[in-house]
């Protein structure tokens, strides 16, 4: 399969993934019981939620594009490339979540673009 | 406690949990994987059933989980680059563990992300302190 189409399906899919994860965990709202006995009761309540299980099959198929990916191309190659999600994911969680990100938080995340291209030379 | 200070807190394990287990969770899945040759489902199926493969999806299972429940407080501009030092523990566990040979350029890299990571940490305002 086509290496860019499979790199343009592990970013575009992560973002979709993230994004409607961390809409749907901010709706349901800050999560205060980690008491094993009401986790199960917790979770069905997290699997009737529609966005969240379509942000989970986002990320199974960015899991299954990129195990694809890595059968042609190297892991020092799929790894930076993977990590442009990082920078399109701060842009949009400030356009579409409406979270305030400050100068601090946009030069710490292209410093981690830069340290992941480093890592994965 | 105070409130702001529980949820430092709270937001701080979290965080360790989310980077540990993936860490820990591809550590194990490259143990358990590495070296085999699948050609039959059946042959995946034993391989996945394996302990070190299970021991691997457990941790990612514990990785997805704890990540679903940092993201119910915590802002994703700041989990994503937070959650990166998993990739510093990586190299780490490759160091120590595998016996793994790490070039300046990596350690470089592994700077970076640490640098950022502070950064993106110390800049917090109400709502996803670290």
């Amino acid at each position: 399969m086509n290496s860019w189409f499979l790199v343009s399906t592990v970013v575009g899919s992560t973002v979709l993934g993230d994004l409607l994860q961390s809409f749907e965990m901010k709706r349901h709202g800050e999560i205060h019981d980690f008491d094993p006995r009401v986790l199960p009761k917790l979770l069905a309540t997290l699997a009737r939620k529609k966005f969240l299980i379509l942000g989970i099959f986002f990320m199974a198929i960015s899991f299954f594009a990129f195990i694809t990916l890595l059968e042609t191309a190297d892991l020092s190659f799929a790894v930076p490339v993977s990590a442009a999600s990082l920078v399109l994911e701060t842009i949009l969680a400030k356009l579409v979540l409406k979270e305030r990100v400050d100068t601090r938080r946009w030069i710490g995340a292209i410093l981690v673009l830069a340290g992941v291209v480093l890592l994965a030379q | 406690m105070r409130p702001d200070a529980r949820l430092k807190w709270k937001t701080r394990v979290f965080a360790i949990i989310v980077i540990l287990s993936n860490a820990l969770g591809n550590f194990f899945l490259d143990r358990g994987m590495r070296g085999r040759v699948t050609t039959t489902p059946l042959e995946y199926v034993t391989v996945i059933l394996t302990p070190w493969v299970m021991l691997g999806i457990s941790l990612l299972i514990l990785w997805l989980l704890s990540r679903m429940a940092l993201l119910s407080w915590a802002d994703l501009s700041y989990v994503l680059p937070v959650t990166s030092l998993g990739y510093v523990a990586s190299a780490l566990i490759g160091r120590f563990f595998l016996n793994e040979h790490i070039s300046p350029q990596r350690w470089a890299g592994t700077l970076l992300i640490v640098a950022g990571t502070i950064l993106v940490g110390m800049g917090t305002h109400a709502g996803d302190e670290l």
